[in-house]
């Protein structure tokens, strides 16, 4: 066992700190969240891929570097750690890419992921609905064969990016007999088609950061379902232990919270009675990275992302809200006034609910981890 | 960078538990805090056989000279196991303090030690019972004679007052101190996964309400919550072992300190009243916790060292 980078993750390293050093705004970007902000955030994208560095773990051929896993998770440590802006594109690169990887055709690869690559085309993603939140199995919206395709017909909900997005993923139901799980299909659609609504809707900062979705009758055609039509969930699965356990969260962006929290309280001349929730904090973000560090080494050696994954998403979730409230206090007064600390508390906030909630992640580790019964 | 532990320690912490699945360690453990050694020392030296005391003395003593990670291995075994006695003193600090043909003895599992480190470790663990007895001052190192004995919260820990003798020699208690706080980790982070391997265990048997109390979710989310911050500790107690940071150890004693409680509190809960009983093995574990938390250094020690270490 060891902690030490061999010559080629550390060459990338200094490489990757040196680009940012150089490159990352001097001035915060907008908000992505904004129609100004999703443009600027756009070119930061295409430049970062000129730089061949915005999806630095994928084959050369779609854009990528063929890096491995490990030198993804430096990568994120740099990134955060120079304040580079969030990636409008994460949906996409993180969610969907990672099915096509698995379970997409090699059309589907080349056509869509060196565009997503660049920021050309930001995607959303389009599970949720109105009646089915954590029960996503629950969704209505569906699929019907057409010539050529599919039509489909129904609403999303809570879609993320999805104001300004180009392209959204989702389950749809194309089997209305067959029993929940089953019947389900995966397909990517274009939020400019025709039957298509978007209705952006403001989040807890007044920024319209999702949006619903309404389909009415929009064609897709058969080269966007991805794997199996009615074979959606099985498709769907990977993509969400891809999101809760490694890709969504990389242990970087709390670190670089962390170090900056603890600068933080020596500022404000170590207040008494907080040192003991900063230093959790940082620990926290300490084991987050190490945890990473094992859950790479391990799938290095061939193991597979499993439902510990919930465990991952648990522990930082939490991490994120304490670090932000423990910030916020520290500031008292100030802390209103933010905006630094208070974006990233807002945003900690949505953490125990999205990508499954704390509740349903907590039943997962208990049933799948530990074995109870159901 | 590989962090994960190799065959050979997935090996060794395997033969660690077969030897001390098929001991009756519970019952050495009961004995041994009635002042009755016999059986601790029995399985003393069965461990020894199998290498465990020899890891950290140097080979020209007959030891191993085995690494910090090796050490964090058996250290998360003996905690799993609750094996009673001055382990940490004995096989993790006393061979970072001295440089004696002493540690022959403690090689082969002849030599039991007690090592008194004020502040962080007041009093003398089974000082009744070592044949080495050593008091660290700053960086002198002083013989040390028991007085008083103090009843631990934990029955199976024997502590003695430190009355000081003759002073034997300078040592750096730094590194010595580091290894003490991190085999208390080892040992504390794996006290935690037993209990919680024994509240799962309990809760797909125990039925109430026509059904395991293990399906009722509010069960399952306590049990959930331990299960994280154990297996989040964990990489904290390897890597503290491969840089032995003032850092990285006081992180690892703090997360693996608040993970253990948070086991031993939900574990007595998911038990109720069976396991507030003194003869269920969990109060074994769960005073052992308790005790462990604030020695070799309180968790706000150890936080202050990772603020100012940041
Ligand atoms: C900022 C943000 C971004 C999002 N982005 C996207 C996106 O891009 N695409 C997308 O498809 N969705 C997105 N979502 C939606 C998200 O996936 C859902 O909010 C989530 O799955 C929970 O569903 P719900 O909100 O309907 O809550 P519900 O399922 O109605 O749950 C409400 C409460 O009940 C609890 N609960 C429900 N069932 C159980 C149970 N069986 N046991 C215990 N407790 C239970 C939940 O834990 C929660 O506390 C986003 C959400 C947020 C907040």
């Amino acid at each position: 066992m060891d902690l030490d980078l061999d010559d080629r993750a550390a060459g990338f390293r200094d490489e990757v700190r040196a680009w940012l050093a150089e490159n990352v705004p001097k001035t915060p970007l907008a908000s992505f969240d904004t129609a100004t902000g999703f443009e600027e955030h756009r070119a930061w994208e295409a430049k970062l891929a000129d730089a061949r560095l915005s999806v630095v773990s994928w084959p050369e051929e779609f854009g990528g570097q063929d890096r491995t896993l490990l030198e993804w998770v430096l990568f994120e440590e740099e990134y955060y750690a120079a304040r580079a802006p969030g990636r409008v594109s994460q949906n996409g690169i993180f969610m969907l890419a990672p099915t096509l990887f698995s379970h997409g055709t090699d059309e589907q690869r080349h056509r869509i992921l060196p565009a997503m690559a660049r920021g050309q085309e930001i995607w959303a993603q389009a599970w949720s609905e109105p009646e089915a939140g954590s029960d996503i199995a629950a969704l209505r919206s569906t699929a019907r064969r057409t010539e050529g395709g599919w039509l489909l017909t129904g609403q999303k909900t809570w879609s993320s990016r999805a104001s300004f997005a180009d392209r959204a993923f989702g389950l749809f139901r194309s089997d209305p007999e067959a029993r929940r799980h089953h019947g389900l299909t995966y397909v990517m659609v274009d939020l400019r088609a025709e039957g298509v609504t978007v209705r952006p809707i403001p989040q807890l900062d007044g920024e319209p950061g999702f949006a619903e979705l309404f389909f009415d009758d929009v064609f897709v055609p058969d080269r966007d379902v991805i794997g199996e039509p009615g074979e959606g969930w099985r498709v769907a699965m990977t993509t969400a232990n891809n999101e809760r356990g490694l890709s969504l969260r990389s242990p970087g962006r709390f670190l670089a919270a962390a170090d900056a929290l603890v600068r933080e309280w020596r500022d404000a001349g170590r207040p008494a009675g907080t040192a003991e929730r900063v230093a959790d904090a940082w620990i926290g973000a300490r084991a987050y990275q190490l945890y990473t560090f094992g859950t790479v080494s391990r799938l290095e050696a061939g193991g597979k992302l499993g439902p510990e994954s919930s465990v991952n998403k648990l522990f930082w979730s939490r991490l994120d809200v304490d670090l932000h409230e423990t910030a916020l206090d520290l500031l008292g007064p100030e802390a209103e006034v933010g905006p630094e600390w208070t974006d990233g508390w807002l945003f900690s906030l949505a953490g125990p609910i999205y990508g499954g909630t704390d509740q349903i992640q907590r039943s997962t580790v208990a049933e799948r981890v530990l074995g109870l019964p159901r | 960078m590989k962090f994960l532990l190799s065959e050979e320690q997935e090996r060794f912490a395997a033969s660690l538990d077969d030897l001390l699945t098929s001991r009756e360690v519970d019952s050495a453990t009961r004995a041994w805090a009635r002042g009755e050694h016999d059986e601790g020392r029995k399985l003393w030296r069965e461990l020894a056989e199998i290498g465990v005391t020899a890891l950290g003395v140097p080979e020209r003593y007959d030891g191993l000279g085995a690494s910090d990670l090796d050490l964090v291995v058996a250290f998360d075994r003996l905690g799993y196991h609750a094996v009673p006695g001055p382990w940490t003193d004995t096989v993790a600090v006393l061979p970072a303090l001295l440089d004696d043909e002493l540690l022959a003895g403690v090689a082969a599992g002849e030599t039991l030690a007690s090592v008194a480190f004020p502040p962080h470790v007041p009093y003398a663990l089974d000082a009744d019972v070592a044949d080495t007895r050593v008091a660290v001052d700053g960086t002198g190192l002083h013989v040390f004679h028991p007085a008083t004995r103090l009843s631990s919260v934990d029955g199976a820990r024997r502590l003695f007052r430190v009355e000081p003798g003759e002073r034997i020699g300078e040592a750096d208690p730094a590194r010595a101190f580091e290894l003490g706080a991190l085999a208390t980790a080892a040992y504390l982070l794996s006290a935690g996964r037993w209990l919680l391997d024994a509240s799962v265990e309990h809760a797909k048997q125990r039925h109430q309400y026509g059904k395991p109390i293990g399906s009722f979710q509010a069960v399952k989310h306590l049990l959930a919550d331990v299960v994280t911050e154990l297996e989040l500790a964990r990489p904290l107690v390897h890597a503290a072992a491969l840089t032995l940071t003032a850092r990285d150890v006081s992180a690892a004693k703090v997360a693996a300190g608040r993970a253990a409680h948070l086991a031993a509190r939900t574990g007595l809960q998911v038990h109720g009243a069976i396991g507030y009983t003194g003869e269920h093995p969990l109060g074994l574990r769960l005073t052992k916790v308790r005790a462990l938390l604030g020695a070799w250094g309180t968790p706000a020690f150890h936080r202050a060292r990772v603020l100012e270490a940041t």
